[in-house]
C-alpha cells in the first residue's frame, strides 16, 4: 500500500487493498456487498457516528461508485458532511455530491443552503469549494439560487484572485445552463475589463467566460476586441521570463494566448479602428516569426505549446480571410509541418490546410504542396492522418490538377483502408464530375471506381453516371464501347452489370456496327452475367432486353426465349415474373411502330445538383470543406457544371425513382406504366390510424394552438392550448354529436416512458359517460424537460350503440410550442447565425417543393404561429424569412435561428435551422418543413 | 470546452473520470467502454488525436496510465495535450513521482487537484505554483484538525 497523504483514512485504504486483492469479479462483488451492508447498518443504526466515520464511509461509497457499481444511499450523510466545521469532511461531502449528482429536490435545497453558507465564509478555500461544487453540478436550481452572488464575487474589488478565477468559470457554467442569468448593463463593461486584470490566472478564466458571452451577444460585448488585442500583444512581445509561472516551457502564457485568439474569431477583423487592426496583424506576424526561430527547448511540451498558439493564430488568419500575405505565410508554415517527424503536427497541418484551400488568397499556395500531400495519403502509418490527406486533396482540387489528383486517389483506392473507401469513392465521383472538361474522362473514372471498389460504389454514384451519359450525346458512343469492354472482364462487379445493362440498352446500337460488338455478342455478354445477379439487377437487365428487341429486331426470338424461361416467367420474384410476362406480350403483340414509341431512348434528365454531394455531407458532416457547404447555402445553388436550371431536393436519388431505372418508359403508354408498378418503392407513410385520415390532420396544429382536432359523425374533439416557458396546458373538448350517450368513455395517453422523461404529460381523468349532445372538457398539463421529437397521442375509446370505437389523435404538443419569440437586430442575428455554423447542420437543412401556393402572407402567419419571432428587414434578400426564438426546457434553453428561402421560379423552399443543439435543430426543421 | 477526462490503465481499468457535461450513468459507461477499446487498440507512434462523433479525442500515455480528454471542435488539440501534461506534473509534484497506485488509493486527492486546474471544463489556473499552493493550503487546514479517526480505525474496517 502506498503512503497516504493528508489525513489518510486507513479504513478506506484497507478496503481498496481488499478490492485489489480480489482474484475474481465474483469475489470483488462479494466484498463490495459486504461493505455496502456494513455501511448501511452504520448509517441506519449508529446514532453516534462521528464526522470522521461519516466521511470515511461516504468516501468508500464514492469509491464503490467509481468502480462502476450503483449507489442508492448515503446522499443524506454526504449532505450532512457539507455543514461540518472540519474542512476535510466538508471536502469529501462536496466531492460525493459533485460526482453523484442527485436530482432529489429536498436534498438540493439542503445542498444549496450549505453552499450559501460556504460562499459567505471569510476563508477563500471554503468559498472556492462551494464554487467548485456549483460548477460541477451546474443545475438550473443552482443558477437560480446563485445568480446574484456569483457575478458580485466576480467583479468585487474585495474578492481574492483565486476566488475570482473560480467565480468566472462558475458563472460560465451556470450561463451554459441558463443564459438569462447574466446581468446586462454596467456589468458588461465590468466583465470585459477583467481582460485587463493584473493576475493572469484571472484573465485566463475570464476570457473563457467572455468568449461564451460574446457568442450569445456579440454586439454588447464588442468592447472586448481592443482589450483582447492589446493583451495578446503584450503577451507575444514579452520575453519568457516576464510572465514567471505563466510561462510554460519557454512559451509565454500559451493558454491565455489561445483563448484570446479564439475570442477574436467571434468577430470580423476590426475595421473601425485601424490601430487595433494593425496591432492584431503585428501579433499574428510575430507569432509566425517565432515559429521560424530555433526552439528554446528540445522538450515536446515546448513545441506543443508554441505550435498550439501558432495553429490558433492560423485559425484566426483563416477566419479573417482578409490578409493575403498572412494567409500565404500560414500556408508555407503548414507546408513545413507536413514533413515534420511529429505525427500530431502532420495531422494538424493537413487539417488546417484544408481550411486554407478554400480561401481564394491561399488556394494556389496550398496547391504547391500537392506532392507531399499525395505522399502522405500513400505513406502515413496512421489511417486518421491518411484520411486528413484525402480530405485536403479533395479541398485543393480544381480544374488544373483534377486529373492528377483523381488518378492518385484511384491508385490509392486499390489498397486504401476499408474504413475510408466509401467516402473516397464519393469524393472521386464528385471531383470527376465537377472538373470534367471531357466527359469521356469522367466515364472512365467512374467505371474505374466500379472496377476497383465496386462494393463501395453507392447507388447515387452509378445513377449519376447514367444520368450524365444520357444527357450528353457526345459521350454516348464512347460510354457504350467502354462498358462493353469492361463487361468482358471475367469477373465484374454487379454495379458494372447495372451500368453496362442500362447503357447498352440505350446506346448499344452505336457500337453494333463493329462485328466484335454485334447485337448478338452484346446480348450474350450481358446474359452471361444474368444468373449471377440479384433480382434487382435482373429486373434491370430484362428491361435492357426489351429495349434490345427495339434496337436489334434480329435477336428478337432469342430474347423472347429468355423471357419464356421458367426461371423468369415463373420466377418466385413477382417483379421478375411480371416483367418477363409483360415484356414477352409486348414483344409479341405490339407493332414495330408501337415498340419504337414505347421503347424510345430515354429523354434527358433535368439538370440537378449532384446528389452524391448530399450523401458525402451526410456521411461526414463537418468534413466536407467550406466551399462545398457554401454552394448549398445560396438560395439557388449554382448547378455544378452546365446550364442547369432546376435544383431538386438533393437528398432524392438522382434518377428520381427507386425502381430500377429502366423501368420508366418514356412513351405515355398506360399499360406499361401500370405493369411497372413501383415494387421497389417504399410504401408512403401512413398516419397512425386509417379511419382518422380524413378527419384528423395533426400537421395543421404545428402552427396553431386552437381548433378542431378531430370530427366525425359521432364526436367532435376540439383543443385550446396555452404555453408559458416550458409549461403547457391543453383543454380538450369532447362533444357528443349523437342522440345517445357514449359509454365507457376513456381517453388514454400514448407517450412512452422514454419520451416522458423529456416531455412530462399529465392528463386529468374525465367521466366515463358522455351524454347525448353534451360536451366535456379534459385538462392536460405538459412540462418540457428536454428536447424531444414527435408529439404524444391520445386514444379515445368509447362505446356507441354497443359498438366499441377507438380514435387516435395527435396532441398539438410539438417541441416548437415551447418557443419564446426573441427580438434581435440584423447584426446580432447574423453574428449568431455564423457562430452556429460550426455546429453540425446538414440534418437541419431541407430543400423541398412547395405543396401550397407560395403566398407571403400565409407563410408569415405560419411562421408566427410556429412560435418564433419573425424578424423583418434583416435578410438582405427581402423574399427570405428569418426568425429567432428560445425553446424553454427544464434542463436548458436552446436559442434557435431559422431562415426560410423561397425560390418562386422553382416552386421550392430551402429551410435552414441553427441552434446550439443538433437534435433541436433537426426537429424544428422537420416540424416546419411540412408546413409549406 | 472539455467534455470529460478519463484515466485508465493499460488493462482497460478506469481509474478516474471527470465529466463536465451531464450524462446518464448508462451513457457514461458506454462512452467510457467505447473509448477505452478504441484507444488501447491504437499503436504507440500514432497520432494523439482522433475524431469521435462530433468531438475530438486527445490522449496520451504516461507509464501504465492513459489520459484521455474529449474536447469540442473549437478547442485546441495541442494545448489539451499540455493540460494533460500539466495535470501529470501536478500529480507528480504532489505525490512525489506519482504512480498508478497513488491515484487508486488517493483518488479523492486526484479529484481535488484536477478541480484546481480545470473548472467546468475550462482551464482555471495554469500556474503550477498556484495550484500546488492551493492544495497545500487545503492540506494545512486538514492537519490543523484533530486526527481523531486514528483510534477508531484500528480494529475497524
Amino acid at each position: 500500500m502506498p503512503a497516504v497523504r493528508g489525513d489518510g483514512m486507513r479504513g478506506l485504504a484497507v478496503f481498496i487493498s481488499d478490492i485489489r486483492n480480489c482474484k475474481s469479479k465474483e469475489a470483488e462483488v462479494k466484498r463490495i456487498n459486504k461493505e455496502l451492508a456494513n455501511i448501511r447498518s452504520k448509517f441506519k443504526g449508529d446514532k453516534t457516528l462521528d464526522g470522521y466515520q461519516k466521511k470515511k464511509y461516504v468516501c468508500k461509497l464514492l469509491f464503490i461508485f467509481l468502480l462502476g457499481h450503483d449507489i442508492d444511499f448515503g446522499h443524506m450523510e454526504a449532505v450532512n458532511l457539507l455543514s461540518s466545521n472540519k474542512y476535510s469532511e466538508k471536502q469529501i461531502g462536496y466531492l460525493f455530491i459533485s460526482v453523484l449528482v442527485n436530482t432529489n429536490s429536498e436534498l438540493i435545497k439542503l445542498i444549496i443552503q450549505s453552499i450559501k453558507n460556504d460562499l459567505a465564509s471569510r476563508n477563500p478555500i471554503h468559498v472556492n469549494l462551494a464554487l467548485q461544487c456549483i460548477a460541477n453540478i451546474g443545475s438550473q436550481e443552482m443558477a437560480e439560487a446563485f445568480r446574484n452572488e456569483i457575478p458580485k464575487l466576480l467583479v468585487s474589488g474585495d474578492t481574492m484572485d483565486v476566488v475570482k478565477q473560480s467565480a468566472a468559470l462558475c458563472l460560465l457554467r451556470l450561463f451554459r445552463t441558463s443564459p438569462e442569468i447574466i446581468p446586462g448593463g454596467e456589468w458588461t463593461s465590468r466583465i470585459i475589463h477583467l481582460l485587463n486584470d493584473q493576475h493572469l490566472g484571472v484573465v485566463t478564466a475570464a476570457t473563457s467566460l467572455i468568449d461564451a458571452l460574446v457568442k450569445k451577444n456579440p454586439e454588447e460585448y464588442k468592447g472586448c476586441v481592443p482589450l483582447a488585442v492589446s493583451r495578446l500583444s503584450r503577451i507575444v512581445t514579452s520575453s519568457y521570463t516576464d510572465l514567471q509561472d505563466y510561462t510554460y516551457y519557454f512559451v509565454p502564457a500559451p493558454w491565455l494566448s489561445v483563448k484570446l485568439l479564439r475570442l477574436l474569431q467571434n468577430y470580423t477583423p476590426p475595421t473601425e479602428d485601424p490601430g487595433v487592426r494593425g496591432r492584431l496583424n503585428e501579433c499574428l506576424e510575430t507569432i509566425l516569426n517565432k515559429a521560424q526561430e530555433p526552439p528554446k527547448s528540445k522538450k515536446v511540451q515546448h513545441s506543443n505549446a508554441k505550435n498550439a498558439v501558432l495553429f490558433e493564430a492560423i485559425n484566426l488568419i483563416i477566419h479573417n480571410d482578409s490578409e493575403a500575405n498572412l494567409l500565404v505565410r500560414a500556408c508555407n508554415q503548414l507546408g513545413q509541418f507536413l514533413s515534420n517527424r511529429e505525427t500530431n503536427l502532420r495531422y494538424l497541418a493537413l487539417e488546417s490546410m484544408c481550411h486554407l484551400a478554400t480561401s481564394e488568397f491561399s488556394h494556389e499556395a496550398v496547391k504547391k504542396h500537392q506532392e507531399v500531400v499525395i505522399l502522405s495519403m500513400k505513406m502515413e502509418k496512421d489511417v486518421s492522418v491518411r484520411q486528413q490527406a484525402v480530405d485536403l486533396l479533395y479541398a485543393m482540387c480544381d480544374k488544373t490538377n483534377a486529373e492528377e489528383i483523381v488518378q492518385e486517389m484511384l491508385n490509392y483506392l486499390e489498397t486504401a483502408d476499408y474504413s475510408i473507401r466509401e467516402e473516397m469513392v464519393l469524393k472521386v465521383a464528385i471531383l470527376a464530375e465537377k472538373y470534367a472538361t471531357d466527359f469521356t474522362w469522367y466515364v472512365d473514372v467512374i467505371l474505374n471506381l466500379i472496377r476497383i471498389a465496386g462494393d463501395y460504389v453507392s447507388e447515387e454514384v452509378w445513377y449519376r453516371v447514367i444520368q450524365i451519359v444520357i444527357n450528353r450525346d457526345e459521350v454516348q458512343g464512347y460510354a457504350a464501347k467502354t462498358v462493353f469492354e469492361a463487361l468482358q472482364a471475367p469477373a465484374c462487379h454487379e454495379n458494372m452489370v447495372k451500368v453496362g445493362g442500362y447503357i447498352l440498352g440505350e446506346f448499344g446500337n452505336l457500337i453494333a456496327g463493329d462485328q466484335r460488338s454485334s447485337p448478338q455478342v452484346q446480348f450474350q455478354l450481358l446474359h452471361s452475367k444474368y444468373h449471377l445477379c440479384s433480382p434487382m439487377t435482373r429486373a434491370l437487365l430484362l428491361s435492357t432486353y426489351i429495349k434490345f428487341i427495339n434496337l436489334f429486331p434480329e435477336i428478337r426470338t432469342q430474347i423472347q426465349e429468355v423471357f419464356k424461361q421458367d426461371s423468369n416467367l415463373r420466377s418466385a420474384d413477382a417483379e421478375l415474373q411480371q416483367r418477363a410476362s409483360e415484356y414477352l406480350q409486348l414483344s409479341i403483340i405490339a407493332s414495330t411502330d408501337v415498340l419504337a414509341t414505347v421503347l424510345e431512348e430515354m429523354p434527358a434528365f433535368p439538370e440537378r445538383e449532384s446528389s452524391i454531394l448530399a450523401v458525402l455531407k451526410k456521411k461526414k458532416p463537418g468534413r466536407v470543406p467550406e466551399s462545398e457547404i457554401k454552394e448549398g447555402k445560396s438560395p439557388t445553388p449554382a448547378s455544378n457544371h452546365n446550364n442547369g436550371v432546376n435544383t431538386v431536393n438533393t437528398a432524392q436519388d438522382l434518377l428520381g425513382l427507386s425502381t430500377p431505372p429502366t423501368s420508366q418508359p418514356s412513351g405515355n403508354t398506360g399499360v406499361l406504366l401500370d405493369v411497372l408498378g413501383d415494387v421497389y418503392n417504399n410504401k408512403p407513410n401512413t398516419i397512425n390510424s386509417l379511419q382518422d385520415l380524413t378527419a384528423h390532420n395533426p400537421k395543421k396544429f404545428v402552427c396553431k394552438n386552437n381548433g378542431v382536432l378531430f370530427e366525425n359523425d359521432l364526436i367532435q374533439i376540439g383543443v385550446k392550448s396555452e404555453f408559458r416557458q416550458n409549461l403547457g396546458r391543453l383543454g380538450l373538448f369532447y362533444g357528443n354529436k349523437t342522440a345517445s350517450p357514449l359509454q365507457n368513455f376513456l381517453p388514454s395517453l400514448v407517450w412512452s416512458e422514454e419520451h416522458s422523461v423529456k416531455l412530462n404529460v399529465q392528463m386529468k381523468p374525465v367521466e366515463s359517460v358522455l351524454e347525448a349532445g353534451a360536451q366535456i372538457q379534459q385538462t392536460i398539463n405538459a412540462e418540457c424537460i428536454d428536447d424531444y421529437i414527435d408529439s404524444p397521442s391520445v386514444i379515445v375509446a368509447f362505446v356507441y350503440n354497443n359498438v366499441p370505437q377507438k380514435i387516435t389523435i395527435k396532441l398539438p404538443l410539438t417541441l416548437n410550442k415551447f418557443f419564446e419569440p426573441t427580438e434581435m437586430n440584423g447584426e446580432s442575428f447574423f453574428a449568431r447565425w455564423k457562430n452556429l455554423a460550426n455546429v453540425n447542420q446538414q440534418k437541419s437543412q431541407k430543400i423541398f417543393k412547395a405543396t401550397t401556393p407560395m403566398d407571403v402572407q400565409t407563410a408569415r402567419q405560419k411562421l408566427i404561429g410556429f412560435g418564433m419571432q419573425l424578424l423583418d428587414g434583416i435578410d438582405p434578400n427581402p423574399d427570405n424569412f428569418v426568425c429567432a426564438g428560445i425553446i424553454h426546457m427544464r434542463t436548458q434553453q436552446v436559442g434557435c435561428l431559422l431562415r426560410l428561402e423561397p425560390n418562386r421560379n422553382a416552386q421550392m423552399y430551402r429551410l435552414t435551422v441553427r441552434s446550439s443543439k443538433e437534435s433541436v435543430s433537426v426537429e424544428v426543421c422537420n416540424l416546419l418543413s411540412d408546413q409549406f | 470546452m472539455m467534455q470529460f477526462m478519463l484515466l485508465f490503465s493499460r488493462q482497460g481499468k478506469l481509474r478516474l473520470q471527470k465529466w463536465y457535461v451531464a450524462h446518464p450513468d448508462k451513457l457514461k459507461k458506454k462512452i467510457t467502454r467505447e473509448l477505452i477499446t478504441t484507444i488501447l487498440a491504437r499503436k504507440p507512434k500514432m497520432c494523439s488525436f482522433l475524431e469521435w462523433k462530433d468531438l475530438k479525442i486527445v490522449y496520451k500515455r504516461y507509464a501504465s496510465l492513459y489520459f484521455c480528454c474529449a474536447i469540442e471542435q473549437d478547442d485546441n488539440e495541442l494545448l489539451t495535450l499540455e493540460i494533460i501534461h500539466r495535470y501529470v506534473e501536478l500529480l507528480d509534484k504532489y505525490f512525489g513521482s506519482v504512480c498508478e497506485l497513488d491515484i487508486i488509493f488517493n483518488f479523492e486527492k486526484a479529484y481535488f487537484i484536477l478541480d484546481e486546474l480545470l473548472l467546468g471544463g475550462e482551464v482555471q489556473e495554469t500556474s503550477k505554483k498556484n495550484v500546488l499552493k492551493a492544495i497545500a493550503a487545503q492540506d494545512l487546514l486538514q492537519e490543523e484538525e484533530t486526527p481523531q479517526g486514528f483510534f477508531e480505525d484500528h480494529g475497524l474496517g
